[in-house]
């Protein structure tokens, strides 16, 4: 089948406005990629096979739009137009061709929210740093030695370096990148883990209690080779904040040497502090410093309610779009005795295998080239609708994470699947009514459709676990 | 521990305000919640060409010495004081600029790689100082290897067009008394048939006898007599009339007549010679030119030599080459092939008439002026093609990215009487992709025909990425 691609000279577009518009291409039954011409572009379109000798010919500055099938020529039309549209929505406020200009142009500028592509984000962190302005890094792919740099810097100038990989931050009462419409209180919150803080912050709003900020420091914060240098940091921010009077520190498992760090930190602290440091092992904490097993347990109370009448056979498949919620999940399957993998596996979890299946698609093998799955459930979705006609999956596990940046409708979409299904959905909802997708009527679009819906992700876990102990001849719980 | 004043602490004391870089759609999220947002039309660095962004990646961890070189190096620039104090015969002026030296516009060049304008306007001045009978012998000689070229530049001097500058030519002598140097370029001709454009014919060389031995001498008593004529002054006030001081010189040309009209009619002897030197003056709307171009020498020149300084102090072409110099890299030359330039012709002249883009007077640009000046010139911005007024100020702003200040001094009174741009920072060339703009006029490619048109040039960015692989090499791995 033939393969066309045209250019566009001296075009350049965001990633996601171009990966929308692929979206858009692709329903209409042909294979298409919209790229900006860069040499790695370039690589994983010859890889697809949608490179032509015209579309080899672009340079970094030219976009190339790649079509095969047989309407190739209609979507290309299509496209021409979506772009048109697409690069005429422009945001408020000014527009800068650099950063430095953009600084000199908005008075009082502190802080640069990054998200250009993780090969180009430490060159503009550092850029901005050296400006006096704290950096979130939306962008990931950014090498381990840049970051451990760019936090040296960070710290030589006493500003935060939030990333990369942070996705969610509350500072000041404004909510930053994927966060959620929580009250402001007296909760300060270190994040390692952006759902992970979206999970803990909507959870205490449900209980009525507030956040005064939420610090992200990036998913890699607390391994041994950054060792928590923007954990610490942020602590000794929360604890100087007169609006914080305790302290809860979220993160996947930890290295044992920065845990040691962390938990003597902690201890000094003149604030209680929580950590939640999923998936480590149980530690001895001083005074003042309580472990939490779970986002939920974090937060507080867990959830209550009985689990609904449920009969599962066969295995759990989990669909994650948060990573955080996906480990805590792991860890509450193990706690009630099952045996799970994942393709992140917490402590005590198997690499991703058959039997209890719990996939994180915000990982960077399913992101690479793609929009995150809050933001476009295209690729959860099709995992759903594979996994609900697996007859090895005897009930699927959900998470929906809401909020300012998430899809305006994730449980529609997800809904529009579920007619007829044959086989038990939980759910979970990490959202407030503030929201713009508004939590409780996500959660009713679910309902409807027959999905179970829990009130925490530790809870949705806690009612899959039981229903398979409610199927006859599976799950002993080991406590 | 933050203190209250820390920087962290004022990020949590009230909502940030930020630069978003990257995601469009951060920006429209941030905006919608009241957030102070200035977006940034990120593009990739260098515009994804990865051996130009490796320079800039290398030349980062120079960043605090390199803006401390800039900042002195913008200085020495602002607080120049040119002053056009004398007319002398270039060998006076020039020690070195010996009998067989002929110097010439832009960067070093050969006789077989001259092209045609700038080979006929060697032969003229070889038949003017009398080291050839006619113009067939002075061609021959030229050939023979036994004439010395060098740029201008060389020898301070700075020429328009082909430049060509030999040692009885008549030079005006600019001097920048804040710092003491000299600068020289040769009485501009007039217009039509003369030597920069490659004319060699009788008539062209008796009017340079005529400047030589009448007006020369002339307007240097005259000039002697006044003490000199301070020139950022008058740049400033030509600027508010609407000159940008390289396609458009009428404001400045009739501010000079008018200061040194009365030391003229002193220093003239009579009044035939002194109304063939006003008629001169006032006959010829680029008089100025010559002047405002030894000026921007002699302001650049302190610039040169600041070690770790990636200013620009020089631009220039030979029809042939561009070449630039770098401060820190002194006297090194760095070439690309010059470009077409692009622009308006003249009735009965096109693009295939046009010889590529030559003269040292691309110095006006590196100064400040000329293209970087086009929004105090609506009316050259008509003539160079583009068209509307408001074209002229985009023109300008985005000169402006390139530079790391603006110039007090000389204020555009339509930038709300912001400075030129100031000090071209050979980074942000290649970090923005953005070509420095140069207003140039179009000379014929065959000798002698003249300008045959006006337009913009663009400085090659090979040459400023050749500039920072230097600068790159001269930090080395010192801190």
């Amino acid at each position: 089948m033939s393969v066309v691609n045209r250019l566009r000279r001296g075009f350049y577009a965001d990633s996601v406005v171009l990966m929308r518009i692929t979206r858009e291409l692709n329903k209409g039954g042909v294979t298409a990629s919209l790229m900006i011409g860069t040499p790695s572009n370039k690589a994983l379109l010859k890889a697809s096979g949608l490179l032509t000798k015209a579309g080899d010919a672009a340079g970094p500055d030219d976009l190339i739009i790649a079509v095969r099938g047989p309407k190739a020529q209609a979507a290309l039309a299509l496209a021409e137009k979506l772009l048109q549209e697409g690069t005429q929505t422009r945001a408020a406020g000014e527009s800068f061709p650099t950063l430095a200009s953009a600084i000199a142009g908005l008075a009082g500028a502190n802080l640069a929210l990054i998200s250009v592509p993780g090969e180009y984000a430490a060159a503009e962190a550092r850029r901005a740093l050296e400006h006096g302005l704290h950096v979130m890094m939306f962008s990931d792919n950014v090498p381990l030695a840049d970051e451990v740099a760019l936090k040296d810097l960070a710290l030589e100038r006493g500003l935060l370096m939030m990333g990369p990989d942070c996705g969610t931050a509350l500072l000041g009462g404004a909510p930053i990148g994927f966060a959620n419409a929580v009250s402001r209180g007296d909760v300060g919150i270190v994040s390692a883990s952006g759902t992970g803080l979206q999970e803990v912050s909507t959870l205490l709003a449900r209980q009525g209690k507030g956040v005064s900020h939420g610090i992200g420091v990036g998913g890699r914060d607390l391994s041994e080779a950054v060792g928590a240098r923007m954990t610490l940091a942020a602590l000794d921010a929360l604890e100087a904040d007169p609006a914080t009077r305790r302290i809860i520190v979220i993160s996947k498992p930890p290295a044992p040497a920065v845990v040691k760090r962390i938990v003597a930190r902690a201890g000094r602290s003149r604030k209680p502090v929580t950590l939640c440091l999923l998936g480590a092992d149980e530690l001895a904490v001083p005074r003042g410093v309580s472990l939490a097993r779970t986002l939920e347990q974090a937060s507080g109370k867990p959830a209550r309610g009985a689990p609904p009448r449920l009969a599962a056979k066969g295995n759990i498949r989990g669909l994650f779009c948060g990573g955080t919620l996906c480990a805590e999940a792991q860890i509450v399957l193990m706690d009630h005795g099952l045996d799970v993998s994942s393709n992140v596996p917490v402590p005590g979890a198997a690499p991703a295998r058959a039997g209890h299946l719990l996939i994180d698609l915000g990982a960077d093998d399913y992101t690479r080239g793609r929009p995150h799955p809050m933001i476009e459930p295209e690729l959860r979705n099709a995992y759903l609708a594979r996994a609900l006609r697996d007859k090895e999956v005897g009930l699927v596990l959900l998470d929906f994470v809401l909020g300012h940046g998430a899809h305006p409708d994730p449980a529609g979409l997800a809904a529009a699947l579920l007619k007829n299904k044959s086989k038990p959905v939980i759910a979970s909802v990490t959202g407030t009514d503030g929201d713009p997708q508004v939590s409780s009527r996500q959660a009713r679009i679910l309902e409807d459709a027959g999905v179970v819906v829990a009130a925490s992700n530790a809870q949705a876990a806690r009612f899959a676990a039981a229903a398979l102990r409610g199927a006859p001849g599976r799950g002993r719980a080991r406590r | 521990m933050s203190r209250p004043s820390s920087p962290i602490a004022s990020l949590l004391a009230r909502p940030p305000r930020v630069v978003n870089v990257g995601l469009r759609a951060f920006a429209a999220e941030l905006a919608g919640r009241d957030v102070a947002v200035a977006h940034v039309e990120w593009r990739p660095p260098a515009a994804g060409r990865e051996h130009a962004a490796a320079l800039l990646g290398a030349l980062a961890r120079h960043e605090a010495r390199i803006a401390q070189a800039n900042a002195e190096g913008l200085r020495r620039m602002l607080s120049a004081e040119p002053a056009l104090v004398d007319v002398l015969p270039a060998g006076e002026a020039m020690p070195g600029l010996d009998r067989h030296v002929v110097l010439h516009a832009g960067p070093p060049i050969d006789w077989p790689r001259m092209c045609g304008p700038m080979r006929g306007a060697v032969a003229g001045a070889l038949v003017f100082e009398g080291w050839a009978p006619d113009l067939a012998a002075a061609t021959r000689l030229a050939a023979s290897g036994a004439i010395d070229f060098r740029p201008n530049h060389a020898l301070g001097a700075v020429g328009p067009m082909t430049g060509i500058t030999t040692r009885s030519m008549p030079v005006m002598v600019v001097e920048n008394r804040a710092f003491g140097n000299r600068s020289y370029c040769m009485i501009n001709e007039g217009l039509g048939k003369v030597m920069r454009f490659g004319a060699n014919d009788a008539e062209v060389l008796a009017r340079i006898a005529w400047l030589r031995d009448e007006f020369g001498p002339r307007l240097g008593a005259a000039l002697r007599a006044a003490g000199g004529l301070d020139l950022a002054p008058l740049v400033a006030r030509g600027l508010a009339m609407g000159d940008e001081m390289h396609q458009r010189n009428v404001a400045c040309s009739a501010l000079v007549l008018r200061g040194l009209a009365p030391h003229l009619a002193r220093a003239a002897g009579g009044a035939e010679p002194l109304a063939q030197s006003l008629a001169f003056i006032a006959g010829n709307e680029q008089f100025f030119l010559n002047v405002g171009m030894a000026m921007a020498k002699s302001v650049m020149d302190p610039v040169r030599g600041i070690e770790g300084c990636s200013l620009v102090t020089a631009m220039c072409r030979n029809g042939t080459d561009f070449g630039i110099r770098l401060s820190a890299t002194g006297d090194a030359w760095f070439t690309a092939p010059v470009e077409m330039p692009q622009g308006l012709y003249f009735a009965g002249y096109g693009e295939r008439d046009a010889n590529p883009d030559m003269g040292d007077s691309a110095i006006m640009e590196t100064v400040g002026l000329g293209a970087f000046a086009m929004a105090a010139s609506p009316a050259v911005m008509g003539f160079v093609g583009a068209g509307r007024a408001s074209d002229a100020l985009a023109f300008t702003r985005a000169m402006g990215e390139l530079t790391v200040g603006a110039n007090p001094r000389w204020t555009i009174p339509a930038l709300d009487a912001r400075g030129v741009p100031a000090g071209i920072d050979a980074r942000k060339v290649v970090d923005t992709g953005i070509q420095p703009a140069i207003n140039t006029g179009i000379a014929h490619r065959r000798p002698g025909v003249g300008q045959v048109g006006a337009g913009v040039a663009r400085a090659p960015l090979a040459c400023f990425d050749q500039a920072l692989a230097a600068l790159v090499r001269a930090l080395g791995s010192r801190p």
